[in-house]
């Protein structure tokens, strides 16, 4: 087992391109790494700097204590699930698994020793014969995954591998990708853009923008604090509202001239200095006017079942709460918001940064 | 169409029926007149029904050949076959491994490369004839397989094809092979090759049936009469100047000619049917 360091990882396409702008991380042994963010913020040129499908412009990748940089992808002791599960079509699963092994010229029965074995963890002994077109969309998942379990690799490295499954089958697989990989103990690196994949399997989120790391930090972590207006917006559903206020005084800030507490503010702000205020919908509660409230004017109600979205106006913004059903009357048309001091989040308007307590 | 019109629906078979007539009945002619003599054909009166010669006729016409033309139909067909299957593979060849390059590897002037090899295209054997004729013949391949053979495998055609299809294989399946350890080489033989059958089994059929039907070039560059094709042969029966056209000969030889294209194409139909069904990428 080995863990990965990247240390200012650059990649620079022809045309002055800048896909990865000086990536440096440090993932654990072990350890459940993912990288989330929108398309095109370079976390799936970062996975394929390190599987070795795209060159390094700039810095150095490092697994376990061998940097790879010059390294050939068969040689780096790595193996990869994508998208597309892109198995063999004309092989059968069992010589899909295989066909890695054979090529590192591993004996006969060492190789059918670990395909049985892996065939055996992921349930798919009875397809072994088949041929990968003959499999539902989640069996060729599993092969795929089996393929790269055979290898015993260092790392496992997962491009976006959900992204091909209907809703009900990713939320299975989900469960038994994270299982699989406490069982395995393998240090593994996953790429999505979907925030609920990235929460409920990392050890470490790794949040993504613009081919620079926004926020690395447990979900909870990223969750709770999140560093970056852009993180704040992009963890979590439905996103946090964004609200523009000023600040009042030590522990105060202004919403359109209701007047609000906040715990964690950055010392020394003057008043009136404009800041911009993140309430997670989940956050919120109706409650009487006091001391930290907000007054809404409701659009319209979603239903989602166990929940309700409000959806309406704070101080001219657009604002969404989340209720659990029953709690607020559907055709309620004014809200009284009560806030809790813990639950603001302050950013800086022009460098979209947190401004929270040093 | 949904509903039923029977009108419409015997219009249709009608000028289908129509079609293959026009398009068979020439050569039901053939195999009706391989099967008479030489006088029942010249008298202009052959009857639509076979007659009893053919026994006679094939054996004369595979073993002995015509009065004039005395080469054995059998040696023109070995002849034929070594042209055609020599093309055929050897264009394969050729255009698989030109368009794994252009597709798969980075290298200066591959554009140039492939528009070079696109630009052939314009080029068919006729017009470049006469420099290839030249070349061949100061090569001394004159009256060799080589000298039938090699300037017809060069064309774009194939290659053009085999580039077509490699631009659909998914670039994950290259990358996964990388990451299971397989070079150049392993990629083409493991996964490229196999994935590609069905476009071999393709070209095949249709560069068989390009050299089988070449008349140009073998007859610009055979002389020898061991050399001889069966289609230079047909052409060689047909124009006589003093004696009688041997028009059941001729007809025989023609009807010999037909074969092998048309097994070759009922043979590969069946893997290309097969191929169109189960390939999936």
């Amino acid at each position: 087992m080995a863990g990965v360091t990247l240390d200012t990882v650059r990649k620079i396409y022809a045309g002055n391109v800048e896909a990865v702008k000086g990536v440096s991380l440090a993932i654990d042994d072990g350890s459940f790494c993912v990288l989330v963010g929108p398309s095109g913020c370079g976390k799936s040129t970062l996975l394929r700097m390190i599987a070795g499908l795209e060159t390094i412009s700039d810095g150095s990748v490092k697994i376990g204590d061998r940097v790879v940089n010059q390294i050939e992808p068969a040689d780096r002791d790595i193996a990869m699930v994508f998208q597309n599960y892109a198995l063999y079509p004309h092989m059968t699963v069992y010589d899909n698994m295989a066909y890695g092994l054979r090529n590192r010229g591993t004996p006969k029965d060492e190789i059918e020793k670990r395909v049985k074995e892996a065939a055996r963890i992921l349930a798919i002994e009875p397809f072994l014969a088949r041929k990968p077109r003959q499999l539902s969309g989640g069996q060729r998942q599993r092969v795929a995954m089996g393929r790269a379990i055979v290898r015993k690799p260092q790392v496992f490295l997962f491009d976006e591998p959900l992204s091909n499954l209907d809703a009900k089958l990713r939320v299975q697989m989900r469960v038994e990708i994270k299982r699989l990989q406490k069982a395995l103990g393998v240090t593994s690196i996953y790429v999505t853009h979907d925030q609920v994949e990235a929460m409920t399997l990392s050890d470490k989120l790794v949040v993504m923008s613009g081919g620079q790391i926004e926020q690395v930090g447990s979900p909870a972590e990223v969750y709770r604090r999140p560093e970056t207006r852009f993180v704040a917006t992009f963890i979590g559903s439905p996103p946090m509202n964004i609200l523009p206020g000023t600040v009042e005084g030590p522990g105060r800030v202004s919403v359109g001239g209701q007047s609000i507490a906040v715990t964690d503010i950055r010392e020394g702000l003057t008043p009136g200095t404009a800041v911009e205020v993140g309430l997670r919908p989940e956050d919120v509660q109706a409650g009487a006017a006091g001391a930290s409230s907000l007054a809404m004017d409701v659009d319209f109600v979603e239903e989602l079942g166990a929940t309700q979205l409000f959806h309406g106006k704070v101080a001219g913004a657009d604002f969404v709460v989340q209720a659990s059903t029953g709690q607020i009357a559907a055709d309620i048309r004014k809200l009284t918001l009560s806030v809790d001091p813990a639950n603001v989040h302050l950013f800086d308007p022009q460098t979209t940064k947190r401004l929270g307590r040093v | 169409m949904v509903e039923n019109r029977p009108f419409a629906q015997f219009m249709a078979y009608l000028t289908l029926a129509i079609g293959v007539v026009v398009v068979a009945f020439p050569v039901y002619l053939a195999i009706m007149a391989s099967t008479f003599d030489t006088a029942t054909i010249i008298n202009g009166n052959m009857p639509l029904t076979p007659g009893n010669q053919a026994a006679e006729n094939y054996t004369r016409a595979l073993f002995y050949g015509g009065k004039l033309a005395r080469e054995p139909v059998s040696m023109m067909m070995v002849n034929s076959m070594i042209m055609a299957l020599g093309i055929a593979f050897g264009k394969i060849l050729i255009s698989i491994i030109s368009a794994y390059a252009v597709v798969y590897f980075k290298f200066p002037f591959r554009k140039t490369a492939f528009w070079v090899i696109f630009i052939t295209l314009m080029l068919p054997v006729e017009v470049r004839i006469y420099p290839t004729y030249k070349i061949v013949a100061d090569l001394g391949l004159l009256d060799t397989y080589t000298g039938l053979i090699m300037p017809l495998i060069a064309s774009a055609t194939g290659t053009l094809l085999f580039r077509q299809f490699f631009m659909t294989v998914p670039d994950e399946l290259l990358e996964a092979s990388k990451i299971d350890g397989a070079g150049a080489f392993r990629f083409f033989k493991d996964t490229l090759l196999p994935l590609s059958m069905t476009t071999i089994a393709a070209l095949f059929v249709i560069q068989f049936i390009y050299g089988w039907n070449q008349y140009l070039w073998p007859l610009l560059i055979t002389t020898k009469s061991s050399m001889q094709t069966i289609v230079i042969g047909i052409k060689k029966m047909i124009t006589t100047t003093d004696a009688l056209t041997e028009w059941q000969i001729a007809m025989t030889t023609a009807v010999l000619a037909m074969v092998p294209p048309v097994l070759v194409v009922i043979f590969m139909q069946r893997l290309f049917v097969k191929g169109l069904v189960e390939t999936e990428k």
